[in-house]
């Protein structure tokens, strides 16, 4: 038996590793629950409520991706934008050729794919900072293609075929749940890709690059998997705006404000956890609802608070949550105790 | 005749595209901070120069005389206040923190001043030329515009490498520790270093105030241009900048006279080549 041999022996007697936290069992049953609840939503309340919830969903969806991008890959974009567009148009072009918008909106995400692809390569060419900037002209390029495809609508946009003949509270009930089982994928995605082995160079490379790769991890790789996911959650998540507003415009779709809005939200609440953009997310959206009678102002508000989170609160407010109580809802790291003792840590 | 027009018209534009991309190259440069609030502080001056016309009748270059020293006394205080706060916490904090600013600025200059296009009216100077053959003519504004873009860039070339605190700029540039240890206060010389970046951007702003129509929310887009300037051009070297700034605005001006709807795009494609074939930029400089 070698050295180390004995010394994980010996380590592995006195620890116990696991990869749950101690409140996840729990904290399952009620996530359980409230999915239960959320899918059975458009049966209990009026439509203006489930019509308002998919403005929620797309926003967990987005601010998911984004976590997954800047949080975990480390690839701050400014430009995720552009698969937003990209999506929505996917779906528009789809119904048009009769497909249903419904089935169109995965589809928008494997087009999502096939167009992030060779985008990667020139963006990857980028680092730190310039990837930001970069990606945000990429989105650009795009939005200026697309509005010179006059079958796309040009500068005006388009409207979405093929929904007039389904009944109008059906089709609420359904968008809704496409838009429900979106953020659900989105974080769901999250969670199994970064438990496996993805996870696991993904946190190293974000830790330490130069050490991660010298250990054998194809840095590039995991980096280019993290953009294709995220670039396939984004383009659902436009399809989902499209098949919700039911005409897609080329300069709303491919506006950087939906990069300031996935921002915001995941360091206001917390980069880095999974819980963040669900917890920013409800935040965001319950800002946005109770000014919305006050303007822009609420973007300032936005603005303003990102900025104060980013300076005093780096690790958000699931961060101050998970110091505070330890909680974990989606646990992607190990959980390290001492037999006999109490002592845990990540 | 009209593609010799194009390219001069091009080259005069690139000098606005490089006086606007200096401070971006500059804070970057000394302190890695890329600036995502830059477009939108050039249209603050634009709408703070037309608030102060309307407001105290005031000509034009008064204005401009007084809006540049205030852009740098805010600059230096941005510095000092937020972003020095933000440098100890990573590179993502930086670049969170000048967003959040951009997006406060678009949204209380669009609370105050509504959507609306502006222009700031120069007078005839932005509107008069001179004939330098029967087809082509060369306006004032631009000239002269392109010129204050020289005489910038020369003389932050020479503040850089002949003053003392140039000298110290470029040294906490380099390394910032070993420059505190002997004598440079870091915090100080990234005031002044954004104090240049803010002023050059109110001139800028200005500038593109007088030559083209401005609202609240063009910010974003104008960043673009800055920064592709100064990718084009290369990283860290003032002349880069110029340079990357003619090329952006003289494949713009081409761009648009092939196909209006292409002046954007052109710029862009050039921007994504250079990306791909020539990342280090066209003049690969130092930094600063």
């Amino acid at each position: 038996m070698t050295i180390s041999q004995t010394l994980i022996s010996r380590a592995a007697a006195a620890v116990d590793v696991s990869r749950s936290a101690r409140s996840s069992k729990p904290s399952a049953v009620v996530m359980l629950v409230a999915v239960v609840v959320l899918v059975a939503l458009p049966f209990l309340v009026f439509s203006n409520v489930t019509d308002t919830m998919v403005n929620l969903f797309v926003l967990i969806a987005l601010a998911s991706m984004w976590n997954l991008l800047a949080g975990f890959g480390g690839l701050v974009s400014v430009g995720q934008q552009a698969y937003i567009g990209i999506g929505a148009y996917s779906v528009i072009a789809l119904a048009d050729q009769g497909v249903s918008p419904f089935l169109a909106v995965p589809l928008a995400a494997v087009t999502c794919v096939i167009f992030a692809l060779p985008t990667s390569w020139l963006a990857f060419r980028l680092r730190g900072d310039y990837f930001a900037v970069g990606t945000w002209v990429i989105a650009e390029v795009y939005r200026l293609l697309v509005v010179r495809v006059d079958s796309l609508g040009g500068a005006s946009g388009k409207g979405l075929a093929g929904l007039s003949g389904i009944d109008q509270t059906f089709r609420g009930a359904l968008t809704y749940w496409i838009a429900l089982a979106l953020a659900l994928a989105t974080i769901a995605g999250c969670y199994l890709l970064l438990r496996g082995r993805l996870g696991l160079a993904l946190m190293a490379v974000r830790d330490e690059e130069t050490a991660a790769s010298s250990v054998g991890i194809d840095v590039r790789r995991a980096k280019r998997m993290v953009y294709l996911v995220s670039a396939a959650g984004c383009g659902a998540a436009g399809g989902v705006i499209t098949v919700s507003s039911l005409s897609v415009n080329p300069d709303a779709i491919f506006s950087v404000q939906w990069s300031a809005y996935m921002i915001f939200i995941v360091v206001i609440g917390g980069i880095g956890y999974i819980e963040g953009p669900l917890l920013g997310a409800v935040i965001f959206f319950a800002l946005q609802q109770l000014l919305a009678d006050y303007g822009s102002w609420y973007l300032v508000l936005l603005g303003a608070v990102g900025i104060a989170a980013a300076l005093w609160l780096p690790r958000g407010l699931w961060g101050l949550v998970r110091d505070r109580t330890g909680l974990s809802l989606f646990p992607v790291g190990y959980f390290v105790r001492e037999r006999g003792a109490d002592a845990a840590s990540r | 005749m009209n593609w010799l027009n194009a390219v001069i018209q091009g080259l005069m534009l690139g000098g606005l595209y490089a006086l606007f991309a200096t401070g971006l190259s500059l804070m970057f440069g000394v302190m890695r901070i890329v600036n995502l609030g830059h477009g939108d502080l050039a249209v603050v001056a634009s709408f703070l120069a037309l608030a102060l016309i309307s407001g105290t009748g005031l000509p034009l270059w008064i204005v401009l005389v007084v809006t540049v020293p205030l852009f740098a006394v805010l600059g230096y205080l941005t510095q000092r206040v937020l972003l020095q706060r933000s440098l100890s916490s990573g590179p993502l904090a930086t670049l969170l923190v000048t967003f959040g600013l951009s997006i406060v600025l678009q949204n209380v200059l669009l609370e105050i001043f509504s959507a609306d296009t502006r222009t700031l009216d120069g007078g005839s100077f932005a509107t008069g030329s001179f004939e330098l053959t029967g087809s082509i003519s060369v306006g004032y504004l631009s000239l002269t515009t392109f010129l204050l873009a020289v005489v910038v860039l020369v003389g932050i070339q020479m503040f850089l490498s002949r003053t003392g605190l140039g000298r110290m700029l470029r040294a906490s540039s380099d390394d910032r520790e070993t420059a505190n240890l002997v004598g440079a206060d870091s915090r100080h010389i990234y005031g002044i270093a954004t104090a240049i970046a803010f002023a050059t951007v109110a001139l800028a702003g200005l500038m593109f105030g007088m030559r083209s129509s401005f609202d609240p929310s063009i910010g974003p887009s104008r960043l673009i241009f800055a920064f592709e300037a100064v990718v084009i051009g290369g990283l860290g070297s003032p002349w880069g900048t110029l340079l990357g700034g003619m090329v952006l605005g003289v494949t713009q001006s081409v761009g648009a006279q092939i196909d209006p709807a292409l002046t954007l795009l052109a710029g862009h494609l050039v921007f994504l080549a250079v990306l791909a074939f020539r990342p280090q930029g066209l003049i690969a400089g130092r930094t600063v």
